[in-house]
């Protein structure tokens, strides 16, 4: 038996979220006593997989199909659960992860557990704690199946090294047909993404307009951070969605998490809630995220963001 | 054009979340209830549909009757009609599976589900549903436009977003972009007095296996107070950060 992981990479190289999951898996692999098996697509190097305890790599060439095909991955992915009899599946929560968990899970009649954020608490039957509500709460889940499925939060667990065999194996792509076509991908390389990102500096309403988001850009290029922002900053059209973050946008995982002139809706708290550290930065001394932070500052943003961003330079020389 | 729109019942965003019964259920008094703000995107757009090309919208929940209002509401807000499945929604699974049998008795072009709900997270049963029927599936959808038998979709992705096209029928998981909050319909008097007038029919489910169960409930650890650093003082600040939070 096996426990099967599917590790993501972007352009060859295995992505941080998929050194996460080899991590975890090897961890659930020791504790069940299964071999690693993981399953990568198009990667150049297998090697890296050798550091993070992986068995075996069944790495799939998706041949013309340069982009990610959730139906045609989901198949190569089940071919491999069912040649190495896995009861136990993991997938990073990252949107291609979760994107596939579901369905992977019904293909292969698995129960599924999605933003799990430890290793199981029990083994006979698996027993996994996941957040819920919005990570205002976690709840003990039990699966009732002989196989099930996992993603992984992201930054939950961490990387942790572990010398594996990584012996290559062959694996078919597996080319179904389907409606369904990916025309092309938008993506901006040169930016650290949330869902990647260790740190993540958030503006809110108290930024007063999107001409100075430059302390925010700023900040976070010194830091090699992220950039987020508040719901109503996104719904003014200040900044995209994809920086929103809460309830209803993206939630943060990050180790340290700073938010400047963000007053903190429970809605926003609520989605930054597994964010480790947390540093708010705000002149009203009464905002709500002075209770579900760690560090804080009352004062303004406008004076105290330059001062910090040019000591952080000065400690980067 | 038939569209049908999947709808949870969901603790409102502000509420404050407790459990009771040795934890092992949510405690919902005091709370109220409101459409998942996933779903309420998803079905803004259908009503568009609705309001473009005639498209027929139907809402359906797997829920009891305590999950009416929010499928009245839905139909205050315009869809042409409701169904309730009878059944306490045991996990993702369940949920889908029920719809997807619901699915296979009437032809829908376009299935809609939110990216997750609020309350339990799952973001799985758009993707189990389309798995059951084998449809195609977009998940986190923040653009949908049609094109006669055809549609172009954005999904988001970490980092960017993606174009892809397909035909219908297909499942969808929406989420806000595929329309914005200032779009979200508010139900005015005369559509709160024909929702009075649609039809809500309640629906028996089938029977299944579950999947997973939930065994206990609980609330992340109180956190500690915050530790204030003056403003003049951002040195300070980065000294905790380098050294008492080692994040730096």
């Amino acid at each position: 038996m096996s426990v099967v992981v599917y590790i993501e990479s972007q352009k060859g190289v295995v992505k941080k979220a998929g050194l996460e999951i080899a991590s975890f898996g090897r961890a659930i692999a020791d504790a069940s006593q299964n071999s690693l098996v993981a399953v990568t697509f198009n990667l150049e190097d297998t090697s890296t997989l050798k550091l993070y305890g992986v068995d075996k790599v069944y790495n799939v060439n998706t041949k013309e199909d340069i982009f990610f095909n959730v139906e045609r991955y989901a198949n190569s992915i089940q071919n491999v659960v069912l040649k190495e009899a896995a009861k136990i599946i993991l997938v990073s929560a990252s949107s291609d992860g979760r994107y596939l968990g579901p369905i992977l899970a019904v293909k292969s009649r698995a129960a599924y557990f999605s933003n799990v954020v430890a290793l199981p608490i029990s083994y006979d039957p698996l027993t996994v704690k996941r957040s819920c509500f919005t990570n205002k709460a976690f709840n003990e889940s039990t699966t009732n199946e002989e196989c099930s499925v996992i993603s992984l939060c992201s930054n939950a667990y961490g990387l942790k090294e572990k010398e594996g065999l990584a012996e290559v194996v062959e694996a078919s792509y597996e080319t179904s047909s389907t409606s369904l076509k990916v025309v092309s991908v938008d993506k901006v390389t040169d930016e650290i993404t949330i869902a990647d990102a260790d740190i993540v500096v958030s503006g809110g309403r108290g930024l007063k307009g999107p001409e100075n988001w430059h302390l925010i850009e700023d900040l976070a290029t010194v830091l090699g951070a992220a950039t987020a922002c508040s719901k109503p900053v996104s719904d003014m059209g200040w900044r995209p969605h994809s920086e929103h973050v809460g309830q209803t946008g993206k939630p943060v995982a990050s180790n340290l998490y700073i938010a400047i002139g963000v007053s903190g809706a429970i809605q926003h708290l609520a989605g930054i809630n597994s964010s480790k550290v947390k540093v708010v930065i705000n002149n009203d001394p009464e905002a709500p995220f002075f209770k579900a932070a760690d560090y804080g500052i009352v004062g303004d943003a406008f004076e105290v963001v330059p001062q910090l961003i040019s000591k952080l330079k000065a400690l980067k020389q | 054009m038939n569209i049908l729109v999947c709808i949870s019942n969901v603790p409102d965003t502000t509420s404050k979340i407790n459990f009771k019964d040795q934890n092992e259920a949510f405690d919902t008094n005091g709370v109220q209830f409101i459409i998942n703000p996933n779903d309420e995107f998803g079905l803004t757009r259908a009503i568009w549909l609705q309001q473009k090309s005639g498209a027929k919208v139907t809402v359906v929940t797997v829920g009891d009757s305590a999950c009416e209002p929010i499928l009245r509401k839905c139909l205050a807000i315009g869809a042409d009609q409701a169904i309730r499945i009878d059944a306490h929604p045991l996990d993702g699974f369940f949920v889908a599976t029920q719809i997807a049998a619901l699915c296979k008795k009437e032809t829908y072009d376009l299935i809609i589900t939110g990216r997750e709900s609020i309350d339990y997270n799952g973001a799985m049963v758009g993707g189990m549903i389309s798995t059951i029927l084998s449809l195609p599936y977009v998940a986190n959808c923040i653009q949908m436009d049609v094109e006669d038998s055809n549609v172009s979709l954005q999904r988001e992705i970490d980092g960017g977003k993606e174009t892809l096209t397909s035909s219908f029928p297909i499942v969808l998981g929406a989420q806000k972009g595929l329309v914005e909050e200032s779009d979200l319909i508010i139900p005015n008097m005369r559509g709160i007095m024909q929702a009075r007038q649609k039809s809500l029919t309640v629906e028996s489910a089938i029977t299944l296996n579950q999947a997973t169960s939930v065994k206990v409930f609980e609330k992340p650890p109180e956190k500690g107070p915050v530790k204030l650093v003056d403003s003049n003082d951002v040195d300070g600040l980065i000294e905790l950060l380098q050294n008492e939070a080692k994040v730096l």
